[in-house]
């Protein structure tokens, strides 16, 4: 049976003016691949993510994410993929339960539906007594894990995860990527950019992105032989050397916030 | 229309978590028109005046009486000579003096002149304007009451009448335009707010990656500032009415549909500021600067335009809330129909066309 690929992209560039953040990079995603995207900051990884999730026109080149054109089927692309962002983004004033049934409304499911998943959800991440509690009170490795739970309610064929485990703790990193290896069972493609290097090591697959261009793209074993390293940690500073001075400060991740 | 309902609901859970904007949103429209209406003021009741009086006689005394016997003044100290004036301001108390000349009574039937002078603490220049007018009134009063048995060549009897508000009562000046200020704070405040707060905190890039057009997302986030502006907007009339006596002389539907154009209007501006702002707080600035400022100074609600230097009155223009004014008054106090103020409530449908315009090209470009 043929594999299926459930992103490609090819030749995609962005520019912001003189500045390429993003220069013609191309990858294939297959189903049910957990796919890292890696790079330091300001090499372009979340502008390129934001042209795959359909928030962001590509300048040139091509993509098709979940088998939709990133041009003319933005709509289709949101409709099939989850996604979670690097600042954590569920409603703090508004409790467990309130959340997910927003979060499954506005993706349109149905109440019935809303309401098999919320306690599906807030019973396997043992949140049964505090499912009426505001989310601002609860620790921010729950609220990640939730997020995560929450970006998935509608059944995506992919999650886009933005740097995700920021800030929390080794043990709730684990838990998180068992839940992300759960999910990657189910056939769900995980699409995950990181700065933990042990995390690349999780991954199928990943490439690393310096100044705009894709530098690297295979398994972690692969690259650890390529460069004839030990941890993707040498892997990642043998090619992500200090970002040369001639570039504006904070290219790329910054401009296409604004 | 489901997915809206449940993003409407979430928007209300949002509003009455939150106690700050709970006040600003009912606490602050009552106190505001409570404050204006009580406590701010252009009319001047019993202020404290001192007599200054060097003849003490029949007509100083008849002039004083009825100067004391208005309600507009309270003779708070008889002086005895003009060094003591300097010393009665100073302590602050007065605000006026009355300075009546040497043999004011022999003058007058001798001469057939004699003077008074008025002399005001001007700190505040607009209550020693109307003192000075109301003490004149006095005394014309009390010439042509004294004249009547006296044959003149010919006289001059202004009538006056004051038409839309006859016993001046400034209330009825402030209630549109706090009415105007409220509406406009609201809207374009709260919505710009709580606008650049999903933006913050993340949760509007979550929002355009939802199937959920960015459309949908702005509607869902200003239909209920709509909402409960309409509410206050009735609050405020209610309360105007009941309270204040304020009349409402003009069709009641028209003033609401008005009310309600102005509020889209102010929430188009929200709008606006929000594509600009990044933070909360830059929000709340824009709006209170940019438009608060505008609103109280050059719109019409305290200043009157036309004594306005003439750029500012070019500048007065292109404020919404000038044009709301002139309808809200319109409606209100002269019980004016559409015919009469089709002119503005056009000008604030096109300005309400141009900021929706302008703030989806620019949020067009912030996707790019």
């Amino acid at each position: 049976m043929k594999e299926e690929n459930v992103i490609e992209v090819n030749q995609l560039t962005k520019t912001f003016g003189d500045f390429t953040a993003v220069n013609a990079i191309s990858f294939e995603v297959k189903k049910g691949e957990i796919f890292g995207f890696l790079g330091a900051n300001g090499a372009g990884k979340t502008t390129a993510m934001k042209m795959l999730i359909g928030i962001s026109k590509p300048s040139s080149g091509t993509a098709k994410v979940a088998g939709f054109d990133v041009y003319s089927q933005t709509e289709s692309i949101k409709r099939n993929i989850g996604y979670m962002s690097q600042k954590f983004a569920l409603y703090d004033d508004l409790t467990v339960k309130e959340n997910i049934t927003f979060f499954g409304g506005i993706y349109g499911l149905s109440r019935k539906k809303i309401k098999e998943k919320r306690e599906e959800l807030v019973s396997e991440l043992g949140l049964e007594n505090i499912s009426n509690k505001l989310v601002g009170s609860l620790p921010l490795g729950w609220k990640q894990k939730l997020s995560f739970s929450v970006s998935l309610l509608h059944e995506p064929k992919i999650v886009f995860l933005d740097e995700p485990t920021g800030g929390v703790d080794p043990i709730t990193r684990r838990q998180f990527w068992e839940m992300i290896y759960k999910a990657a069972n189910q056939g769900t493609t995980i699409f995950v950019t990181t700065h933990y290097m042990d995390e690349a090591e999780y991954c199928d697959k990943v490439s690393i992105m310096v100044e705009g261009k894709i530098e690297a793209l295979d398994t972690p074993k692969k690259l650890k032989e390529q460069f004839r390293v030990d941890s993707m940690n040498d892997v990642f500073l043998k090619l992500a050397r200090i970002p040369s001075p001639t570039l504006p400060k904070g290219n790329g991740e910054n401009i296409d916030r604004n | 229309m489901k997915r809206f309902i449940g993003f409407i609901k979430k928007e209300f859970y949002h509003i009455f978590r939150d106690r700050r904007s709970l006040f600003i949103l009912f606490g602050m429209p009552i106190a505001q028109i409570l404050l204006f209406g009580f406590a701010i003021t252009n009319e001047i009741n019993n202020v404290d005046i001192a007599i200054l009086d060097h003849s003490k006689d029949a007509s100083t005394e008849e002039i004083i009486n009825k100067i004391s016997a208005s309600k507009y003044f309270t003779i708070k100290q008889m002086i005895a000579n003009e060094a003591e004036i300097e010393p009665a301001f100073k302590k602050g108390k007065i605000k006026a003096v009355l300075n009546f000349e040497k043999d004011f009574s022999k003058n007058i039937i001798k001469e057939r002149k004699a003077t008074i002078q008025i002399i005001t603490d001007a700190t505040d220049p607009n209550t020693a304007n109307s003192i000075t007018n109301y003490v004149n009134s006095i005394l014309q009063n009390y010439q042509q009451s004294e004249n009547k048995s006296i044959q003149i060549d010919y006289q001059i009897i202004p009538q006056t009448r004051m038409v839309y508000n006859t016993e001046l009562k400034s209330v009825f000046m402030f209630v549109p335009g706090v009415m105007t200020i409220i509406l406009m704070l609201v809207s374009a405040m709260m919505t710009s707010i709580s606008i650049t707060r999903e933006k913050e905190l993340g949760t509007m890039e979550i929002l355009l990656v939802s199937p959920l057009k960015p459309f949908q997302v702005i509607i869902g986030k200003v239909v209920p500032y709509i909402f409960l502006s309409v509410i206050n907007a009735i609050v405020i009339v209610v309360l105007s009415i009941f309270i204040f006596k304020m009349p409402v002389q003009g069709s009641l539907l028209l003033l609401g549909l008005e009310s309600v154009l102005f509020i889209i209007t102010s929430l188009a501006l929200g709008i606006l500021i929000s594509t600009i702002a990044e933070t909360q707080q830059a929000a709340m600035m824009i709006s209170l600067m940019g438009l608060m400022l505008p609103v109280i100074l050059l719109s019409g609600f305290i200043f009157p335009i036309s004594s306005m230097p003439v750029p500012l009155q070019i500048i007065s223009n292109i404020i919404p809330a000038k044009w709301f004014i002139i309808i809200i008054k319109g409606i209100m106090l002269k019980g004016v129909g559409m015919a009469f103020i089709w002119k503005e409530t056009l000008i604030l449908i096109g300005m309400t066309l141009f900021f929706i315009g302008l703030s989806v090209k620019k949020y067009k470009i912030r996707l790019e």
